[in-house]
């Protein structure tokens, strides 16, 4: 099983934390960790990996979403 | 499911404010003038003799109930979160130029829809800078530029630009004197000062909850393909449209229309560096008011860069000025260089920007 990738996007705002998990997902694994720490990034993140095919987890952790991009 | 409840979120605030900002003109604002952020915060600098204009000076109450209303619906939602330090200074500049692009055409991203849904063809003209701008900016975010993380920060920080914005909305009630006010122009024509309030809180709050930005809608569907916000957007356009049609304020064509110019390159190149601007910014001036609610002062700065701006703009005579019977209007000769040096300006804090991100990477 191919290892899972982090991508940390803690203090950005949207664009940039759905710009780098593009850029990740471009590379073509199966399974990433993307960590956001405001609403918009988590649901603009979570928009685009479903639309690339993605299952999205999500769980909290104090002021930071983790998300589980899985295919 | 959840996708659903998005997009009719977006469509709903889209209509909300087309109509607001139609019924808003029929109480009193200037016409296509419901809302704007730039000709608002430019009015507020007038009032406050910031710039001395005689024909733009007004207290614009829509203001604060923008940044309050998306404060206290980020509060409900938890949303509230103080945070800054990603380039304030930076952010400072690049507001003052998008608000003088946005001032040599006649509208920020916000009335530009609006005036297309009055059917002023001339913002068509700044829609296509407005376009422009925005590919010029996703170039350099696709080159890796940011103006970096931003940090947590204690909430009396994120509360500082609001409550300041509140103490002199209640100096404005209870010591109008201190203030100036157009007696004709523009600046004159205004909505009650407790319905431009009420209208300002529910966009606000209702735009906080729907993430509302005129410049996303594009940048998101050229980068992700992501049609969400650009809904919104042409819901705005619609919903004014048909707001002006009822109240008899639709006009199509170039001529005659209110507050506006038809000089064709420079409301395209006000535009364009508003786009631009924007997009390095990460949302138009109605988000960063919006954002500035929900604690964020890096937008904060933003706005009052934006205000900076709108007083040079004014001082230094770079506005664009409206078509009248005798003159066909648009920006001086200051104006036009004015947005060339604000172009140069964001070109290279994209460059400065974007090299720098490729070096740490």
């Amino acid at each position: 099983m191919a290892e899972k990738q982090i991508v940390d996007a803690r203090g950005l705002s949207c664009p940039q934390p759905v710009l780098m998990t593009k850029k990740a997902v471009e590379k073509g694994g199966k399974s990433y960790e993307v960590i956001v720490d405001n609403g918009t990034a988590k649901e603009n993140v979570t928009r685009f990996a479903q639309n690339a095919g993605f299952q999205v987890k999500v769980t909290e952790d104090g002021d930071d979403y983790h998300l589980t991009l899985s295919k | 499911m959840k996708d659903k409840k998005t997009y009719v979120g977006i469509i709903a605030t889209g209509a909300v404010i087309g109509l607001i900002a139609v019924a808003l003109v029929v109480l009193g604002n200037p016409k296509n003038m419901g809302f704007c952020i730039a000709c608002f915060l430019r009015d507020i600098a007038g009032s406050t003799k910031l710039h001395t204009a005689p024909i733009v000076q007004y207290f614009r109450p829509e203001i604060v109930g923008l940044v309050i209303g998306a404060m206290a619906m980020a509060l409900i939602g938890k949303e509230f979160s103080p945070k800054g330090g990603s380039a304030p200074v930076t952010r400072f500049f690049l507001g003052a130029f998008v608000m003088i692009g946005a001032l040599v055409f006649l509208g920020c991203p916000l009335r530009m829809v609006l005036r297309i849904g009055g059917g002023d063809l001339n913002a068509v003209v700044g829609l296509i800078g407005f376009a422009a701008g925005i590919l010029v900016g996703i170039f350099f975010l696709n080159k890796g530029f940011s103006l970096k993380r931003t940090y947590k920060l204690p909430v009396s920080e994120a509360f500082v630009f609001p409550a300041g914005l509140v103490l002199l909305f209640a100096l404005f009630l209870i010591v109008p004197s201190l203030f100036v006010f157009s007696e004709s122009g523009p600046g004159s024509m205004h909505a009650p000062v407790i319905i431009a309030l009420i209208a300002g809180l529910v966009v606000g709050a209702l735009c906080q909850k729907s993430r509302m930005c005129m410049v996303a809608g594009i940048r998101d569907l050229v980068l992700f393909k992501d049609w969400k916000l650009l809904l919104g957007f042409v819901t705005i356009i619609i919903a004014a449209l048909i707001g002006n049609l009822v109240t008899g304020n639709f006009n199509l064509g170039f001529a005659g229309q209110p507050v506006a110019h038809s000089v064709h390159l420079w409301n395209f190149m006000g535009m364009l560096i508003v786009g631009f601007g924007s997009v390095l910014l990460g949302g138009c001036p109605l988000r960063q008011l919006i954002l500035t609610g929900e604690g964020n002062t890096d937008s904060a700065v933003t706005v009052l860069g934006y205000i900076a701006g709108a007083a040079f703009a004014h001082n230094f005579s770079l506005a664009g000025s409206a078509a009248s019977a005798d003159s066909i209007g648009g920006p001086s000769i200051n104006g036009k260089v004015a947005v060339i040096i604000g172009l140069v300006v964001m070109l290279a804090i994209a460059a400065l920007n974007t090299a720098k991100a490729r070096k740490d990477a």
